[in-house]
C-alpha cells in the first residue's frame, strides 16, 4: 500500500508538471489550477506513503536512498503548497513543480533496501537533525526556484523584451522579497541541522566533525547562504547577485545529497 | 423608422472646428431640445466629447432630416453653413448608423484604439437624454445595446489591455519592477510637459511623493505644488536620487546629465534598492550605460515607444475580433428593428390569437365527444373570446398617434410576438 500510493503520487506529480509546463507557453486559466489540483492529489498520496513508511520503520522515513529523496520531495511540495496558497504567484508552479517531480522521480528508481539502524543512529537526534536538514533544504529549493523566476523576469526587464512571460511573472521586487524570505526561514533551520548534527556526532562518535563529504558540502552551502543573508543586510546585495548565489547554494545541497545517496559511506550511511 | 447619426470626429474635423461645434456644458440641454424639436425627428441624443460630436436621432425620412440637422447645427452654433460642407460632417443611417454607434461605444472609432473613457461618455450622454425625455423605444434600445456591446468587446477581446501611451507604459513597467507604487518616491529631473503628464500618471497610481529638481526653481516649485510635492535646486538631484525609486528625466539638456559613476555611487548608498530611470528627453540625458548596473533599469523614449507600438499592434489585432462582435450585434439589432416595424403588428397579433384558438379548441374536441351542434357552439364561443380580447389593442394600433412605435414595441412584448415574426 505504501509503494502503491507512492506510484500514484508520482503519476499525479507528472500530470501537474505537464500542466505547469504547458502553462509556460500557452496562458490559460485552467492550466495553473489543474497543476495545483494535481499537486494536491499527488501530495495526499505522497503523505499517505510517508506516514505509512514512518509507522513501518518506527522512525522518520529517511534511512534509505529512496525514502530520503522521497521525503525531500515531500518537503518541497509541502512548502510549494503553502507558498502558492499564501502568495498566489503567477507561474510559480512552472518553476517549482519540476524540482519536486525530479526528486520524486529519482527517488522512485533508488534502492529502498533498509539495513537495520546501528545503535548510534537509533537516537532521537535522528528525527531532529534530519527534520531540520530536509525542511531547510526544501526552503532553499523553493528559494532557488524563485531566484530563477527573478532572473528570467530581470532578463525581460533589462533587455526590454516585454512580451510572453513578462506579463505573467510577478514584479522583480516581489520575487526578490519572497526568495529572501524563504532563505530567512531556511538558513536558521539549516544552522540548527548542522548544530544538532554536530552534537549528535559528538555523542555517538566522540567528535563534532569527521570531514565527511556531506559535512564539507554542508559547510560550503552554509557559507554561501550566510553570504546571501548577511550581504543583504550589510551591503544591500539583492536582486541578481542574491538570485545567482541562491541557485548555487541549492546546487551544492543537491551535490551533497547526491554524494550521500551514491557513496554510501560514513555516518550518513543509509 | 430609421436611426440617423450626424457627427464629426478627430478624423473628419480639426480641433478648431470640433470646439466650435461642441455641445458642452450649458449648451447640451438646449441643443438636445432643439434637435428633438426638429420636424421629422422623433427621438434624439447628443454625445459631445473633445474628440467627437455626434447627434443620434430616430427619423422617418433620413434625407429630409439630414438637411434639417445640418441647418440646425449651423444656426445653433451660429457658424456659416459652408463650414459643414465637404467631409467635416458625416451621416450614417440604417444599419450603418447602428454599426457606427456600436463602434464608437466599443472604442473602435477612438483616436486611441481601446481607450476606456468613451464608454462612460456614451453612458452619460444616454442618461442625459433619458433624463430630458428626448429618447424613446428605438434610441433607448440602441444605446443600451451599444453599452452592452462595448462591455462584450471589453471582456471577449484584449483590446483595452496594454498601455498605449508612453507615460502609461512607464507606469506599467514600474509595476513590474516594484510590486506596489504606494510608498514610492518619484524624482522629476526637469519640469517639462511630458514630465508633468507622466508624473500625473504616477500620482494616479498612488506614489507617495513627487520631488521636482528643475533648473528654474520657481517653475519646479510651481509643478511640485500641483502634486503637493517638494522642489529642490537642480544641483541637488544626486542627493535626491538616494531616496527616489523612480527618476523621470526630461531636462532638455544637450548632453548626458546623469552619468554612470553617479548612479553607481548612488546605488551603493541606497544599499542596492532598485532604481527605475526613465529618460524621456531627446537628446538623451541619462547615459545608456547606466542600464548595465545591477538593480538599475533604464528606459529611454524609444524603448517606451517600442512597448507602446507593440501594444498598439496587439490592439489592432484585437480590433478585428471586436469588429466581428459588432457585426454580429448589428445583425441582431436589425432583426429586432424589422420585427418592430415591417411586420404589421396587427397581423401578427391576430395570427397568434388564431393559432391559440385553433390549438385549444382542437385539444378540447379531441378529449370530449360532441355532436355537430355542440361543436359549432364551442367554436363560436372561442372565436368570440378571441375577438373581444384582441379588439382593443388592434383598435389602438390602427389609431395613428405619435407614440405608435412605442405601442408596437409594447404589444410585441406583452403578447410575446417576437418568436412569430
Amino acid at each position: 500500500m505504501g509503494a502503491l500510493s507512492f506510484q500514484i503520487a508520482l503519476f499525479f506529480y507528472l500530470l501537474a508538471m505537464l500542466a505547469a509546463f504547458f502553462d509556460l507557453f500557452k496562458s490559460t486559466k485552467v492550466l495553473p489550477k489543474a497543476a495545483y489540483m494535481f499537486v494536491i492529489v499527488g501530495f495526499l498520496f505522497h503523505t499517505t506513503n510517508v506516514v505509512y513508511s514512518w509507522f513501518a520503520d518506527g522512525h522518520i522515513p529517511i534511512v534509505n536512498a529512496h525514502e530520503a529523496t522521497s521525503f525531500f520531495a515531500w518537503c518541497v511540495f509541502l512548502l510549494f503548497l503553502l507558498l502558492e496558497y499564501s502568495y498566489k504567484l503567477g507561474l510559480l508552479g512552472s518553476f517549482i513543480i519540476p524540482i519536486g517531480f525530479a526528486l520524486t522521480l529519482v527517488s522512485s528508481v533508488l534502492s529502498s533496501a533498509s539495513k537495520p539502524l546501528t545503535p548510534q543512529l537509533r537516537s532521537y537526534w535522528l528525527g531532529i537533525h534530519t527534520f531540520f536538514a530536509f525542511m531547510s533544504s526544501a526552503a532553499f529549493a523553493l528559494a532557488a526556484g524563485m531566484a530563477l523566476m527573478y532572473l528570467v523576469q530581470e532578463h525581460h526587464v533589462k533587455r526590454k523584451r516585454l512580451g510572453g512571460l513578462f506579463e505573467r511573472l510577478p514584479s522583480l521586487q516581489r520575487l526578490d522579497e519572497i526568495s529572501y524570505r524563504l532563505i530567512t526561514i531556511g538558513f536558521p533551520l539549516f544552522t540548527l541541522a548542522i548544530i544538532s548534527g554536530s552534537i549528535w556526532a559528538d555523542n555517538a562518535w566522540g567528535s563534532y566533525l569527521s570531514w565527511e563529504p556531506i559535512q564539507v558540502w554542508s559547510i560550503i552551502t552554509w557559507l554561501i547562504f550566510a553570504v546571501v543573508f548577511h550581504s543583504r543586510l550589510l551591503a544591500g546585495w539583492r536582486g541578481r547577485r542574491a538570485a545567482v548565489l541562491s541557485i548555487i547554494g541549492f546546487a551544492t545541497i543537491i551535490i551533497a545529497f547526491a554524494g550521500l545517496a551514491l557513496l554510501q559511506k560514513g555516518q550518513h550511511i543509509f | 423608422m430609421r436611426v440617423l447619426v450626424a457627427g464629426l470626429n478627430h478624423k473628419s474635423a480639426d480641433v478648431e472646428v470640433r470646439e466650435k461645434l461642441a455641445f458642452s456644458g450649458d449648451k447640451l440641454a438646449p441643443g438636445l431640445q432643439g434637435l428633438k424639436d426638429l420636424p421629422g425627428v422623433k427621438e434624439a441624443a447628443i454625445l459631445s466629447t473633445c474628440n467627437r460630436v455626434e447627434l443620434y436621432t430616430h427619423v422617418s425620412d433620413p434625407e429630409g432630416a439630414k438637411r434639417e440637422i445640418k441647418r440646425f447645427i449651423s444656426s445653433f452654433h451660429s457658424i456659416p453653413a459652408g463650414l459643414l460642407e465637404g467631409k467635416t460632417l458625416y451621416f450614417h443611417s440604417g444599419p450603418e448608423a447602428i454599426r457606427h454607434v456600436f463602434r464608437v461605444a466599443s472604442s473602435l472609432d477612438s483616436m486611441v484604439l481601446g481607450e476606456p473613457q468613451i464608454l462612460g461618455q456614451v453612458k452619460a450622454a444616454f442618461e442625459f437624454a433619458l433624463e430630458k425625455k428626448a429618447t424613446g423605444v428605438l434610441l433607448n434600445r440602441l444605446m443600451k445595446k451599444a453599452i452592452s456591446v462595448a462591455k462584450r468587446v471589453r471582456t471577449e477581446t484584449r483590446i483595452a489591455e496594454n498601455a498605449v501611451s508612453i507615460s502609461f507604459a512607464a507606469v506599467e513597467l514600474a509595476k513590474k519592477i516594484f510590486t506596489d507604487l504606494a510608498g514610492k518616491t518619484v524624482l522629476l529631473l526637469g519640469a517639462g510637459e511630458m514630465a508633468e503628464l507622466a508624473a500625473r500618471h504616477f500620482m494616479a497610481s498612488g506614489v507617495k511623493e513627487i520631488v521636482v529638481a528643475n533648473r528654474t526653481l520657481a517653475r519646479g516649485q510651481e509643478l511640485a505644488s500641483e502634486f503637493e510635492g517638494k522642489a529642490v535646486p537642480f544641483d541637488e538631484f544626486k542627493d535626491e536620487m538616494l531616496h527616489a525609486d523612480i527618476v523621470l528625466c526630461s531636462t532638455g539638456a544637450p548632453d548626458y546629465v546623469v552619468l554612470k559613476p553617479d548612479v553607481h555611487a548612488a546605488m551603493g548608498k541606497r544599499k542596492q534598492r532598485p532604481l527605475f530611470l526613465i529618460d524621456i528627453s531627446v537628446p538623451r540625458n541619462i547615459d545608456p550605460q547606466v542600464n548595465s548596473l545591477d538593480n538599475v533599469y533604464l528606459y529611454d523614449v524609444d524603448d517606451l515607444q517600442t512597448v507602446v507600438d507593440s501594444n498598439r499592434s496587439e490592439r489592432r489585432k484585437e480590433a478585428d475580433k471586436a469588429e466581428m462582435i459588432v457585426s454580429e450585434e448589428v445583425e441582431t439589432f436589425e432583426r429586432w428593428l424589422d420585427c418592430l416595424q415591417s411586420v404589421p403588428a396587427i397581423v401578427s397579433l391576430r395570427q397568434r390569437a388564431e393559432e391559440i384558438r385553433k390549438y385549444e379548441v382542437q385539444k378540447m374536441l379531441n378529449r370530449i365527444d360532441l355532436d355537430e351542434k355542440e361543436r359549432k357552439a364551442v367554436e363560436l364561443m372561442a372565436c368570440s373570446i378571441v375577438n373581444k380580447l384582441i379588439h382593443p389593442p388592434t383598435a389602438a394600433l390602427k389609431e395613428d398617434t405619435g407614440d405608435r412605435d412605442q405601442l408596437i414595441a409594447m404589444i410585441i412584448k406583452l403578447y410575446g410576438l417576437n418568436g412569430s415574426c
